[in-house]
């Protein structure tokens, strides 16, 4: 049945600006300082304070922007959010309402078939954070606020997504471009980066979106795709079985693995937006957004296509190597060193060095293996020291002893046979001592081919030159 | 002249040693303590702290570092935070909060060595024009005690008028410094929208409040400006534009300087005892070479209606932080955190303040936000404009301040829109974002009557100018009620 159904998300993903003071205030923003320490007068709300707009923080909304193909807006407007609740000091967050300072745009994200999709963004605003509330046992909360005044760019996309893996994807893609960006750390376990997200089902072919709900603060790609993945099957459940969805704000716990409702549309807060009398309309110049532009870095699709056309890559491994600004930039380091054969480095990069980096969880620059030295392990590939399978070993002496490539070939012994007297003699003696597959490869067991070449390696330890081996073996097999 | 009037010849008796600091600070305390009980003009008297201050400034004299401003007493309206001092807006919700920083202008006027004597009584969060809302009891109008100083700032015009102190700091959202200083006979100045950091001043109402002060005369009230003013980062509102030397500027001619008559200030409402005055002092200006001539602002009556929708929506977000967690008054043993909001907010504002949160929140809410708060935005442009096509035409417009004098404690605090009304001619100023003074310029059955003059932004320089050349023909500002010595030097102490 749920076949005939159509689920249609959209997301406001915050991301939290890596300015070093708050986006009103003088206040540090830095993570884990002990409780209430980074928290001045204006971030506390005190009689008499005002808030002053970091320009940092506006540059980097301004980036942002233009990495998505938005227009700036050139006179856009603070408003004041009001409600209260202890982690909101003021009794009103400042956020931008009616005139935010990104509006329109657009990220091209890669689905799993590898096709591309555009996803639509309808806005980006700059906001200050709240506080945290920490709720401990029954009628006690702990109030931080150290991250009131924090600033945010919240990103709104259109409703454009239609799965789950569809919303991972592009709050991937996001992730991936603000860091590139370096306007968020994009920390997601310290919540520098979140999302809300907006699901409803229709009918398939239907054009009226479905009442949605919305499911808060989402701080994982793992959560995002269980929480949409839930909410999609409730609402499901609840239409089939003839009942209709509420328009509410609904929580996912992860630990229940389950939503459940926070607040109906009816008890939801009329916020009362206003413009904020006390800060003047953000006006951008011309010559300020050429500035901003001219420092904008290599975004991830340019670079990608960069790799595709320079260096043959596949869309795919260009897409991998680009998910990251650092992996993307070892990558690159690696190439310069071994420029003959980047697909070889690709595939040493994206395998080997990547499934050791996870399977210690490291970060590239904590790796063990620096992109020189993985160079030079690649270069002996191409250079014929060694065969990319013997490689292997010696990628993995390098990581766990953190030994040179060099080093580990001569110590073991792990150069190539490349001698072909020496191979010659390895293949006489092995088809000495094999007469029966010898007359049966020559009779039409063409497959018997791979038996010798196993034959051969096993005798050399693996250290013949594949390709000498593979030449030598068709002449002296040959009937 | 009484040789001592002012807070100018304060200033070079000072330097000239006819007396101390601190000897002139002894004499102000004496006097606060005197006519505190009937006139209740302060909240907080901070006695030790001036007199210390003032034997500092004495040091400062007799080094001959001192400024022009140095050792002078004066008072700061309860608004403005002051560090270590109980800083209360006029309200139970902040009477218990010593403030852990100063104002701008505080600092501003510490730095050129005043002596601060205390901090004045005000209406609740300034919102009130007779000084009733205080939660600390109204004030008393020195002229007849039977009477209200005005408000908001009530406290600092009836101190000037008492000759408690030469200056008091006031606010100014919709005629919170000049009428006060009209209906108590003293000069006030509200400086153009951005002129003064507002940064330390209690909000009310953001876009409209400015910080000015209260003097005798207006020499004094630009020797104060010049201290208070200029560019202040930390308020994002205030203007980077340059200060003049407002001194020099008093010096300016008055010959050829055009004044508008403002037509709408003299119809229906106004008393007559008002306008004679007025016309009075238009054709002193007129002899001093002025011309007069009489214009009309079309969009200005709605004014008073604009007002009462902009403001309490402002006021509604910016008291939104009084909600008993982090300073001020918090209820007794809260249950849970809506008893403690609800209680704290109930217990800690008065009527009035609660009549505007409620006015600006149902003028912001959902459904309502076009009718109210967006026309009236539309409309405050329309009156902003009105002001730009009448300084086209001419330099200055003058009118009366207030369409009455003093009222009687009680007479209009049952009937909110009738005390509303009082506002009728000053708040125009605020909606535009200009600067405006009120000066004496006569008594009505022994009551005080102030002209108000309004000018284009940052023209603070012609106001002061105007009204000195009219203060040097004429002794209204140096009138005082009975039994109250012009001469601040005269104190008990001597």
């Amino acid at each position: 049945m749920s076949g005939e159904w159509e689920t249609v998300i959209g997301l406001e993903i915050h991301a939290q600006l890596a300015t070093r003071s708050k986006i009103f205030s003088g206040s540090a923003t830095a993570y884990g300082a002990e409780p209430n320490t980074q928290a001045d007068l204006v971030d506390l709300g005190y009689p008499g304070v005002l808030p002053v707009l970091n320009a940092e923080a506006v540059r980097m909304a301004v980036k942002f922007g233009l990495a998505v193909g938005s227009s700036i807006t050139r006179r856009s407007v603070f408003a004041r959010k009001n409600y209260f609740y202890p982690d909101l000091p003021k009794g009103y967050q400042i956020s931008q309402y009616e005139l935010p300072i990104v509006a329109g745009g657009s990220l091209d994200v890669m689905l799993e078939d590898g096709s591309i999709k555009t996803i639509g963004i309808t806005r980006a605003h700059l906001e200050e954070d709240a506080g945290k509330s920490q709720h401990e046992g029954v009628g006690v909360s702990a109030i931080d606020l150290n991250r009131a005044g924090t600033p945010l760019v919240e990103i709104v996309s259109e409703p454009d997504m239609r799965s789950a893996k569809e919303a991972v994807a592009y709050m991937k893609k996001i992730h991936t471009l603000v860091r590139y960006l370096g306007i968020c750390d994009g920390n997601m376990q310290e919540g520098s980066f979140r999302c809300d997200a907006n699901v409803s089902v229709r009918r398939k072919g239907a054009e009226k979106f479905g009442t949605r709900a919305e499911l808060k603060n989402l701080n994982s790609f793992r959560y995002v795709e269980k929480a949409i993945n839930l909410e999609v099957a409730r609402q499901i459940d609840i239409l089939e079985s003839g009942g209709k969805v509420v328009q509410e704000t609904r929580l996912y716990d992860a630990d229940k693995d389950e939503t459940r409702s926070m607040r109906s549309k009816e008890e939801a807060n009329d916020y009362r937006y206003f413009p904020d009398p006390d800060l003047l309309p953000v006006v951008i110049e011309e010559s300020f957004i050429e500035q901003v532009r001219a420092s904008l870095p290599e975004l991830p699709d340019q670079k990608a296509l960069r790799f595709q056309q320079q260096h043959g890559l596949s869309a795919y491994d260009a897409g991998v190597l680009t998910a990251s600004a650092e992996m993307a930039a070892f990558y690159e380091s690696v190439v310069a060193l071994v420029p003959s054969d980047p697909k070889l480095v690709a595939n040493t990069v994206m395998g080997d060095f990547s499934a050791s980096l996870n399977k210690d969880n490291l970060d590239i620059a904590s790796s063990r293996v620096s992109a020189a030295q993985l160079g030079v392990l690649v270069s002996r590939i191409v250079d014929n020291t060694i065969s990319g399978k013997i490689a292997k070993e010696v990628f993995e002496a390098m990581w766990t002893e953190g030994l040179d490539a060099d080093a580990v070939i001569e110590s073991r012994g792990l150069r190539q046979i490349t001698d072909c007297g020496a191979i010659e003699a390895v293949i006489d003696a092995i088809m000495a001592a094999n007469p029966k597959q010898l007359a049966d490869y020559r009779s039409g067991k063409d497959k018997l081919f791979g038996f010798f070449v196993g034959q051969a390696m096993k005798a050399t330890d693996g250290k013949a030159n594949p390709a000498l081996l593979n030449d030598l073996l068709k002449t002296k097999l040959a009937p | 002249m009484t040789a001592d009037a002012t807070l100018a010849s304060l200033s070079t008796g000072l330097r000239e040693r006819r007396y101390s600091s601190v000897e002139l600070t002894q004499a102000a305390l004496a006097r606060i303590a005197r006519t505190q009980p009937e006139l209740n003009t302060l909240i907080t008297v901070t006695g030790e702290a001036a007199l210390a201050s003032a034997a500092a400034a004495d040091r400062q004299l007799a080094a001959g570092t001192a400024g022009p401003l140095t050792g002078v007493p004066m008072i700061h309206k309860d608004i403005f935070c002051t560090t270590g001092v109980l800083t209360t807006c006029g309200s139970r919700m902040l009477s218990n909060f010593v403030s852990p920083y100063d104002a701008h202008i505080v600092t501003r006027l510490k730095d050129a060595g005043m002596v601060m004597l205390g901090k004045a009584n005000m209406d609740e969060f300034a919102m009130g024009s007779s000084n009733e809302t205080s939660y600390f009891g109204p004030v008393k109008n020195p002229w007849d005690t039977s009477r209200v100083p005005g408000g908001s700032s009530g406290g600092s015009a009836a101190a000037v008028a008492a000759r408690l102190a030469p200056l008091a700091t006031a606010s100014d959202t919709g005629g919170s410094i000049r009428q006060p200083a009209a209906l108590c006979g003293v000069t006030g100045i509200k400086p153009t929208y951005g002129r003064v950091s507002r940064y330390g001043m209690i909000a009310f109402a953001s876009s409209l409040d400015q910080a000015g002060v209260i003097t005798v005369s207006a020499e004094d009230a630009a020797l104060t400006l010049q201290a208070m003013a200029g560019f202040d980062p930390r308020d994002s509102t205030s203007v980077d534009v340059p200060v003049p030397d407002y001194a020099a500027e008093l010096q300016q001619p008055l010959a050829g300087l055009r004044i508008g008559v403002l037509r709408e200030f003299f119809g229906e409402g106004l008393q007559p005892a008002i306008e004679g005055p007025v016309r009075e002092a238009l054709a002193t200006w007129q002899r001093l070479g002025a011309t007069v001539i009489e214009v009309s602002l079309p969009s200005l009556p709605l004014s008073v209606a604009t007002y009462y929708v902009v403001a309490p929506a402002e006021a509604s977000s910016n008291l939104a932080r009084f909600d008993g967690v982090r300073f001020g008054h918090r209820c007794d043993k809260p249950r849970d955190l809506m008893d403690l909001y609800k209680r704290s907010r109930a217990e800690g504002f008065g009527a009035e303040v609660k009549r505007r949160i409620i006015t600006g929140t149902y003028v912001l809410s959902a459904g309502y936000f076009d009718a109210y708060y967006l026309k009236a935005q539309r409309v405050r442009a329309l009156i902003t404009a009105d002001f730009k096509r009448a300084f086209a035409e001419v330099d200055v417009l003058v009118g009366p301040t207030t369409p009455t004098t003093a009222f009687g404690l009680g007479d209009k605090t049952s009937d909110p829109i009738t005390m509303y009304l009082n506002d009728i001619y000053t708040i125009g100023a605020n909606m535009a974002g200009l600067p405006a003074m009120s000066i004496p310029c006569g008594l009505a059955d022994g009551l005080p009557v102030g002209v108000q003059l309004i000018g284009p932004h940052f023209a603070e320089g012609r106001l002061l100018a105007a009204a000195h050349a009219f203060q040097r023909e004429t002794d209204w500002h140096l009138r005082t009620p009975a039994g109250v010595s012009a001469d601040f030097a005269a104190g008990e102490t001597r």
